[in-house]
């Protein structure tokens, strides 16, 4: 959604800071740049922000600068592709990331109850983060599972088929 | 939810229900990487025939004949070709994609393999939507287990065919599924869609001749070269080769992934028999939006006694598209006014903001759906959403543009009666 990561953007206090990760975080990173051809060390971006996005939480300036140079990038190359990707969270979140599938089949198959009741549960708006950081609830689109509506998402992790007793369950089982 | 196949046997779901299908000892068990030895013994214009011969459409929605596609790629170019995979299924309603690459990842293989032999690739990439990335670990396995089993990797089977495959992800863009933003997005940089021509074949990723192909395109390709071409196609219609996998969501009894003859008689039999019937029982088919959100919306006496066939051409005869196969089924509680909706926020949310009409238009649209849907609706508002609609289709930088029209233009026209309910009563 370019509105709200511009919007993100705008709050970032930049800094000239360099991340630093473990040795084995350098050498996952390493490993993904022998996919792509000499001098095309750009395409693996994405999968490196992933890497950043696991490590920090989010993807922030540190890393970003950290990026740029593993790269051989302008710090802004890096930001350009970053704030494109939804994936990509532009701002701390809660340590589960609740991602409810808005679109059309999951919709009209009960969607709007389960969005509801995890709000209302968790005291919060789509969008918001509880107050202990524990949960952030965000609405997304399509996720590929629409023969399993409704839907939601935890981290990687798909939960479908989802009614009240089982949203229950899965929250109870996220510490 | 349901995985089967109807009317024929099943060949893309032949693995999805095979203990550890998703691994090489039994993959080749059932046959596995027999057409990649086959096409190995075969020249590059014969599996490119086969291919044409086969009626192969684009399972990725624009239905693109799959061999004619192969035989744009330069064959003397002195560039380093590719075959990228797009396995971005972002369409909303589709979700076959997902289960041949969670139990059938060696099929993908074998049928880029027999690709890359017939066009002088030797670079595969497997392009994953993010929320994917749970999937990838298995298709890293497969690949690792294709190395070790010398079926990738240098010297192929003994050969002087030597070609490498590598898995990738985006990271939550649906225009990234298409295909050249795909490869913007494969080069690391904003999922923008790239001038076309020229063509992925003739300049895809790094400027180099690239072939783009769906998921199911592709596991496909074995089972052409296992069958032949022609009987491949045979299995479908003339126009229309082969079988679909069609992604089944909403208000039925039975949702799921159907493998169906191209052709297959008839979509009303289809809903109310093998995917179970309606949902509710007392309530009555409204609506199906066939191939994914982008296609026209049909009303049921569209379907209802009509005899639809479901291939390209007989889709297209009965007022929609195959598209992605993403077959959504609305019951009578739907209003088509909030489905409607519903796909152009999603169309709003993914428009990639590169050019005018779309970027605006859909915000537009969905200003005058939110006051719609609020009960401030005017009049003139069906007829304004027409209009812009009009003004995003064919004047969009890609297609997601027309992806964007289509549905509200069929919703309006086919379900009139929903739009009067909102507006009527709000002259003043
Ligand atoms: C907005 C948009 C989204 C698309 N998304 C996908 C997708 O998720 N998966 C896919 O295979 N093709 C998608 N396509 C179609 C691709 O551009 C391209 O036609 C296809 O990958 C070619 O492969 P095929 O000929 O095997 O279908 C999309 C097209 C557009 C315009
Ligand atoms: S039509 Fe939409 S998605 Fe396509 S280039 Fe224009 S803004 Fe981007
Ligand atoms: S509509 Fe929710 S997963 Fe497809």
């Amino acid at each position: 959604m370019g509105s709200v990561a511009t919007d993100y953007t705008n709050q970032i206090e930049y800094s000239d800071e360099i991340a630093e990760f473990s040795p084995e975080v350098v050498e996952e990173m390493k490993s993904h740049l022998t996919k792509y051809p000499e001098g095309r060390q750009r395409s693996a971006l994405i999968p490196l922000l992933f890497v950043i996005q696991r490590e920090r939480g989010w993807i922030d300036n540190p890393g970003v600068n950290f990026l740029a140079r593993f790269l051989d990038l302008e710090v802004s190359d890096v930001w350009e592709t970053a704030t494109f990707y939804t994936m990509f969270n532009m701002r701390p979140i809660g340590k589960h990331h609740i991602q409810i599938c808005k679109t059309l089949s999951c919709n009209i198959m009960g969607e709007p109850e389960i969005t509801d009741h995890i709000c209302s549960k968790l005291g919060i708006e789509p969008g918001g983060t509880t107050e202990d950081g524990k949960f952030t609830v965000t609405m997304v689109e399509c996720l590929g599972s629409c023969g399993t509506a409704p839907m939601l998402q935890v981290g990687f992790d798909f939960h479908e088929n989802l009614d009240r007793e089982k949203v229950d369950e899965l929250l109870d089982s996220l510490d | 939810m349901e995985i089967k196949a109807i009317g024929c046997e099943p060949l893309q779901l032949k693995m999805m229900h095979v203990e550890n299908g998703h691994t090489l000892e039994v993959y080749k068990e059932h046959g596995g990487y027999k057409s990649l030895e086959k096409a190995m013994n075969m020249s590059a214009d014969e599996i490119i025939d086969e291919v044409k011969d086969s009626a192969l459409r684009g399972r990725g929605g624009a239905g693109f004949p799959t061999g004619m596609k192969w035989s744009f790629v330069p064959r003397d170019s002195p560039k380093p070709k590719y075959i990228v995979c797009n396995a971005d299924e972002s369409e909303p309603g589709t979700f076959k994609d997902r289960y041949l690459l969670e139990r059938d990842p060696h099929a993908l293989i074998e049928g880029m393999l027999i690709g890359a032999f017939a066009l002088g690739v030797e670079t595969c990439y497997i392009y994953y939507r993010g929320e994917y990335n749970y999937l990838i670990e298995i298709m890293d396995k497969a690949i690792e287990e294709a190395k070790a089993a010398n079926l990738v990797g240098k010297n192929i089977l003994g050969s002087d065919f030597t070609c490498n495959f590598y898995t990738h992800t985006g990271a939550g863009a649906y225009i990234c599924g298409e295909e050249t933003a795909l490869l913007s997005s494969l080069e690391g940089f904003r999922g923008h869609p790239r001038m076309k021509p020229p063509f992925p074949a003739v300049e895809g990723v790094y400027a180099c001749p690239t072939v783009v192909n769906n998921v199911e395109t592709l596991t496909a390709v074995p089972q052409v070269i296992e069958m032949g071409g022609i009987a491949w196609r045979d299995l479908g219609t003339e126009r229309s080769g082969g079988t679909k996998l069609w992604s089944v969501s909403g208000h039925v009894k039975k949702p799921g992934v159907y493998e169906l003859p191209m052709g297959y008689k008839d979509m009303e039999k289809f809903i109310l028999e093998d995917c179970g019937g309606m949902l509710r029982d007392d309530k009555k088919l409204k609506a199906v939006i066939p191939g994914g959100s982008s296609v026209y919306i049909m009303r049921a006496d569209q379907i209802e006694g009509q005899d639809v066939s479901m291939c390209y051409e007989g889709l297209v005869e009965a007022g929609s598209m195959v598209g992605s196969g993403g077959f959504m089924v609305m019951d009578e509680t739907v209003d088509v006014v909030e489905s409607t909706k519903n796909l152009t926020e999603f169309y709003r949310h993914e428009s990639c903001g590169w050019c005018t009409p779309c970027r605006e238009g859909t915000d537009w649209l969905v200003k005058i759906f939110d006051r719609v849907s609020a009960g401030g609706g005017r009049p003139e508002d069906a007829q304004l959403l027409l209009d812009i609609s009009d003004n995003i289709e064919g004047k969009s930088f890609c297609p997601l543009g027309d992806a964007a029209a289509w549905p509200i233009q069929s919703a309006v026209k086919r379900f009139p009666e929903d739009f009067k309910k909102h507006l009527l009563g709000n002259e003043n």
